[in-house]
Formats: structure tokens, C-alpha cells, sequence
């Protein structure tokens, strides 16, 4: 058991255990895993405060009332169970910009990964909210349920991805 | 919601183990260079089939499919896809590279903030026009290929 307690897990056993985890959700909490929604209940709730008859006119969020819900404790409590990972595993390390975009593009290129992290999440949320999910719920919990609207959103992000990758590496 | 954080927990807990929350690892699979992503996300997928299939078999959980909706279905993930080689994260590895320590993922998470509200000033539209477009449903494979097969035959 060497391999489990290590920084990292061989792939097929992460995977296995996060498709049994996807098993667990629908069992015991009638939930597919699913993680960009949360941010799209948090943009609402930060509507709510900023300005509350605006944001509960849009059809989004009438629909989907922000509320701190199960999506959203879900992807919070996500960032803590990645830091007991990381932290027991030798693997936290603090960090502004990552290695790779530094290598390509520079040390201090801090503001440039910024602005190209925050464009790409910009559009990251409008396509899967668009497409009804993102790389887990449809990339996982669709899939595995052989759903069409899943596999061809899965299938549509990664060949993008492919292609929009080189742009820049 | 107290299952809902041990859930969320434990699927950080397993993305962060299994390196998916790594910048290079995530721009590695999209320059098919690295192939853990696949690794990771083929064995989730097949677990989780067969596991579903039994499941749902003896009346233990429901289905949960979203609709067909070529449009959207095929134009969100495109634009996911750009975002997703622009910020090298998505939404559930994006939250697990912040618990290791990638606090660049602050600019990831704003834009989403910004992104999701810039949807919900246009989903009236969009489902009217966008969603609405050839909407099949939601619909399976097996029944898509059954479907496709009945109509070839009359």
C-alpha cells in the first residue's frame, strides 16, 4: 500500500476510485459530481448582494435560485480535501503563476497568466453553462450514463482544447 | 450538506492524487503529451458505468441525463475548450489546484464568477434560440443508435 500513501496515485487508481465516488453521490445523495454549477450559484449570490432585483430577473437564476447548496459545499469542501492530499502527500507548494507558463513565457509573467486565466474562466463558464456541464458533469457523470448530449459536449471541449492549446504552447 | 462536504472532500482529495489538479499535467493531455488526464477520466467513466448500470438495475439510484442539444451541447464545448487551454484548469480541477497551493487560480475562479453571471444576463435568449435548436431530449446512446436504426428500417 506503499503507492497509495504517496504524493501521487497511479491514474487507473484515482480514476476507479473517483468513478466509485460518482457511485456514491447518486446512491446517497441522488447528485451527479458534477463542479462548474457552484460557480455560477456563487456568481448569484455575489449578484444577490451587489444588486438583487437585477439578478433575480435573469431567466439563470430564476430557474436556479443561488442558494449555498449541495453543488456548491461540494466544490468548496473539494479545496480542503486537495489540501489534506497535497499537504500529507509532501505536494503543497505556494505558488502565483504556474511553472510551465513561466518557462514559455518568463519569470514574472504573473500578470500574463492573470489575464489569460481569467478570460479562459470566463469563457470555461459561459461554454459549460451553455453546454449544460462541464468536465465533470458531463466529462464523468453524463458519460458513464452513455447520455449523447455528455459524450458529444466531452468529445467537442477536449478536440477545442487540442486545438486552442497550440495557439499558445 | 453533511455528505455533500464529505463527497466534496474526498473528490478533491482523489483529483489532487491523482495529479489532475497540475497545470502541466491538464496543458500535457491538451498538447497530447501527457495522458493522465485520460487515464484518469476513461477509468472514472467505466467504474462509474458499470457500477451505475447495476445500480440502476436493482431500483438503488435514478438517472440523471441532461438534454441533447446539438447547439449548445457542441458550441459550449468549444468555448470550454478555448478557456480550458486558456486557463490550463476547469471547474473541479481549478478547485483542487487551490487547496495544493496554486493561487494563480484566484484569476481562474474570478473569471468564472464573471463568466457564469455574463450567461445569466443571456440565458433567456440562449434558451430560447440556442437550446430550443433541434432539442432531442435527453437521450442515450443505446436509444439514439435504437432510434437511428427503427427509422432506417421503415
Amino acid at each position: 500500500m506503499n503507492e497509495l500513501s504517496g504524493g501521487q496515485w497511479s491514474p487507473y487508481v484515482a480514476g476507479i476510485s473517483i468513478g466509485l465516488l460518482t457511485l456514491l453521490t447518486f446512491k446517497f445523495s441522488d447528485k451527479p459530481v458534477g463542479a462548474s454549477s457552484a460557480y455560477a450559484t456563487l456568481a448569484g449570490l455575489l449578484g444577490k448582494l451587489v444588486a438583487p432585483i437585477h439578478t433575480m430577473k435573469l431567466k439563470y437564476f430564476k430557474e436556479n435560485t443561488p442558494k449555498p447548496n449541495w453543488e456548491l459545499v461540494f466544490v468548496s469542501s473539494a479545496i480542503i480535501g486537495s489540501f489534506i492530499s497535497a499537504w500529507t502527500g509532501g505536494e503543497f507548494e505556494v505558488r502565483v503563476v504556474p511553472e510551465l507558463w513561466e518557462q514559455k513565457f518568463g519569470t514574472g509573467s504573473v500578470s500574463s497568466y492573470g489575464l489569460s486565466g481569467f478570460v479562459g474562466g470566463v469563457l470555461m463558464a459561459f461554454g459549460a453553462r451553455l453546454a449544460g456541464g462541464c468536465t465533470s458533469g458531463h466529462g464523468i457523470s453524463g458519460t458513464s450514463q452513455l447520455s449523447v448530449a455528455s459524450w458529444v459536449t466531452l468529445i467537442s471541449l477536449f478536440l477545442s482544447g487540442v486545438f486552442f492549446v497550440q495557439l499558445i504552447y | 450538506m453533511g455528505k455533500a462536504a464529505i463527497f466534496g472532500i474526498i473528490f478533491g482529495f482523489l483529483l489532487q492524487k491523482a495529479g489532475v489538479a497540475k497545470y502541466h499535467v491538464l496543458i500535457g493531455q491538451l498538447t497530447l503529451q501527457d495522458f493522465t488526464v485520460f487515464k484518469v477520466m476513461l477509468s472514472a467513466i467505466i467504474t462509474a458505468m458499470i457500477g451505475h448500470r447495476i445500480l440502476l438495475k436493482r431500483h438503488q439510484v435514478k438517472t440523471h441525463i441532461k438534454p441533447f442539444q446539438p447547439l449548445a451541447n457542441i458550441g459550449g464545448g468549444v468555448i470550454f475548450g478555448a478557456g480550458f487551454a486558456m486557463a490550463g484548469f476547469c471547474p473541479g480541477t481549478g478547485a483542487a489546484a487551490l487547496g495544493q497551493g496554486d493561487f494563480e487560480t484566484i484569476f481562474y475562479i474570478a473569471g468564472m464568477l464573471v463568466g457564469s453571471y455574463i450567461y445569466a444576463e443571456s440565458s433567456g435568449y440562449i434558451d430560447q434560440h440556442v437550446k430550443a435548436w433541434k432539442d432531442k431530449g435527453k437521450v442515450t446512446l443505446p436509444q439514439m443508435l435504437s432510434n437511428e436504426k427503427e427509422s432506417f428500417q421503415h
